[in-house]
């Protein structure tokens, strides 16, 4: 990110991510908390699943163990957002949302930011790796994951 | 009816169309009338299209979180007897076809005798889809969607659409053709809000991107009105005065893990009809070249692409040749599509507008009549999950 860039990506006051009143997520956000991506995986039949859910999708065990996984995947699919659809966004500009692939766990997907100059040429199948983002005086404090491009470091 | 065909398990010539109505069709926050009073203003004009007495109602059949609910409806309008009251889960369009489904179920199951399908929407006194506010802490799926700004439906659908067009080659041009359809159909329809607000190709490159790839003449109206139709058996088509319009199929539904939050669908490039499209043909007995018109949903264009080619229209590497402007004009083109103006240009009624539509269509009606109207298709709510669609016949197609 150029420096003189805010400390995060998206400005503070977007909704701000909690877990279900039934907790099904909330290993996933304390992860991120602690700089480490969670996601299901099952200790019956080792199926991947993200997001989560009470039940693994393919032996039917219930409550599937959360694992620890390298937060790095590549590119799927991308869009570069110009339409604000929330007031903090008025005046921001463009950002790009990307949705990543991750390969070593069952190519489980999930969407983030993507870091650097939003009109940057993007093309799917790039890899990209894990940046942590903490919103430590947000109430409650939330964590988030972005990404920006491996060839980029 | 003999009692073989009674034991099948079918939709098709079961039920017909006798009545149709729509309040005026308003810009978002435009409506002088309260929310409810459009559903029973779109009620009574369909009672009053059909020639029925609205008290002869006995169900109601609504979709997407529909506010106007059934029982309120029934002693509003002196209902003598409510008999069916369903609704379709999920949001947005994807029930606008399943409500008629599910109307016509009850019908057939021998639950009702005269159900009203319908939607009304203020989004001006309710809120809108393409605005998050007043949204402090969220959970479920948006959770890993919002805090990355991927909060309205276009930023929803638009990474789908990407992946699509990657996998298979479409142009922008694809989705441009659309939207110039829609809006030169709208230019004929005085109910459209779009009514003399042409679109031409420069406008639609010149316009401002939403979220790539969708400009914002790829993404849907919000609107304020209400549309409704009534449904009775087959056997009373012909008590009322306008030419019944007959249910050939329905279907509804998606395929397999459609539904796996966050964008994790195994098929996330698609419509969600891959499942559902066979399943309409199969019940109708018929396919693709026998369809002469087709309403599709157009959240956003991108959808539209994807879900003709779930319905067999073209494959999905055709869509550039075969998405252009001149193939999707009544009355001639290939395939006329959206031929009020659909959801960008005549009303965005949650794809209601469309049912009504494609009725119009077989009655020969429409302001942008098709030269093929015997069979009409409507798609509803491309990209989510529930979908449905429908295909609608004049009698001659039983």
């Amino acid at each position: 990110m150029s420096s003189n860039r805010r400390l995060t990506y998206l400005p503070d006051g977007l909704p701000i991510p909690v877990a279900e009143p039934d907790g099904l997520s909330a290993p996933y956000w304390a992860g991120l908390r602690r700089n480490r991506l969670m996601v299901q995986r099952c200790g019956h039949c080792t199926t991947w699943q993200f997001g989560p859910e009470w039940i693994c999708h393919r032996c039917y065990a219930f409550d599937p163990e959360w694992t620890e996984i390298d937060p790095q995947g590549r590119i799927f699919s991308w869009e570069r957002v110009w339409h604000p659809s929330h007031p903090v966004l008025k005046q921001h500009g463009p950002y790009l949302a990307v949705l990543v692939e991750i390969p070593h766990a069952g190519s489980v997907r999930m969407v983030g930011n993507l870091l650097g100059d939003p009109m940057q040429n993007i093309s799917i199948g790039a890899q990209v790796e894990g940046v942590f983002e903490h919103h430590l005086s947000s109430d409650p404090p939330y964590s988030l994951l972005h990404w920006r491009l491996s060839s980029a470091l | 009816m003999n009692a073989a065909a009674r034991a099948e398990r079918t939709l098709r010539g079961r039920v017909a169309v006798v009545g149709i109505g729509e309040t005026d069709y308003y810009r978002h926050g435009a409506s002088p009338d309260p929310e409810f009073k459009l559903a029973l203003k779109a009620i009574l004009a369909a009672c009053g299209d059909a020639g029925i007495d609205p008290r002869d109602i006995d169900g109601f059949a609504s979709y997407s979180e529909e506010r106007s609910e059934a029982s309120r409806l029934a002693a509003a309008l002196g209902t003598r007897r409510l008999r069916a009251a369903t609704m379709q889960w999920g949001g947005g369009g994807g029930g606008c076809c399943a409500a008629v489904a599910n109307a016509a179920a009850s019908i057939i199951a021998g639950l009702a005798d005269c159900v009203v399908v319908f939607r009304s929407l203020a989004q001006g006194q309710y809120g809108r889809f393409g605005q998050a506010t007043g949204i402090d802490t969220i959970s479920g799926e948006k959770a890993y969607l919002m805090p990355y700004g991927v909060l309205a439906p276009p930023q929803r659908f638009a990474m789908r659409v990407r992946r699509y067009m990657h996998e298979h080659g479409v142009k922008q041009e694809a989705l441009r053709a659309i939207a110039l359809a829609s809006y030169h159909h709208a230019q004929s329809n005085p109910r459209a809000v779009m009514y003399g607000k042409p679109l031409d190709e420069s406008k639609y490159d010149a316009s401002r991107w939403i979220a790539e790839p969708f400009h914002l003449y790829d993404c849907c109206m919000e609107n304020d009105g209400a549309a409704a139709l009534v449904l009775v058996p087959a056997e009373r088509a012909k008590e009322f005065k306008n030419t019944p319009v007959y249910v050939l199929g329905a279907a509804v539904g998606s395929g397999y893990r459609t539904g796996a939050i966050p964008h994790n669908s195994p098929r996330y490039a698609s419509a969600s009809f891959d499942t559902v499209a066979p399943d309409l043909y199969a019940m109708a007995g018929l396919g693709p070249s026998d369809v002469g018109v087709v309403q599709c949903y157009e959240n956003f264009t991108g959808g539209v692409v994807m879900a003709l080619a779930e319905h067999g229209f073209f494959k999905p590497e055709e869509a550039n040749e075969f998405l252009k402007f001149e193939n999707l004009m009544a009355p001639s083109g290939r395939l006329p599509l959206n031929t009020s103006g659909g959801n960008l240009a005549e009303c965005y009624m949650h794809g209601f507008e469309l049912v009504l539509e494609a009725v119009r269509q077989v009655r020969g009606v429409s302001t942008s009549q098709a030269k093929r109207n015997d069979v009409a298709m409507v798609i509803g709510g491309p990209m989510v999950t529930p979908v449905s669609n429908l295909l609608l016949g004049s009698e001659a197609t039983l």
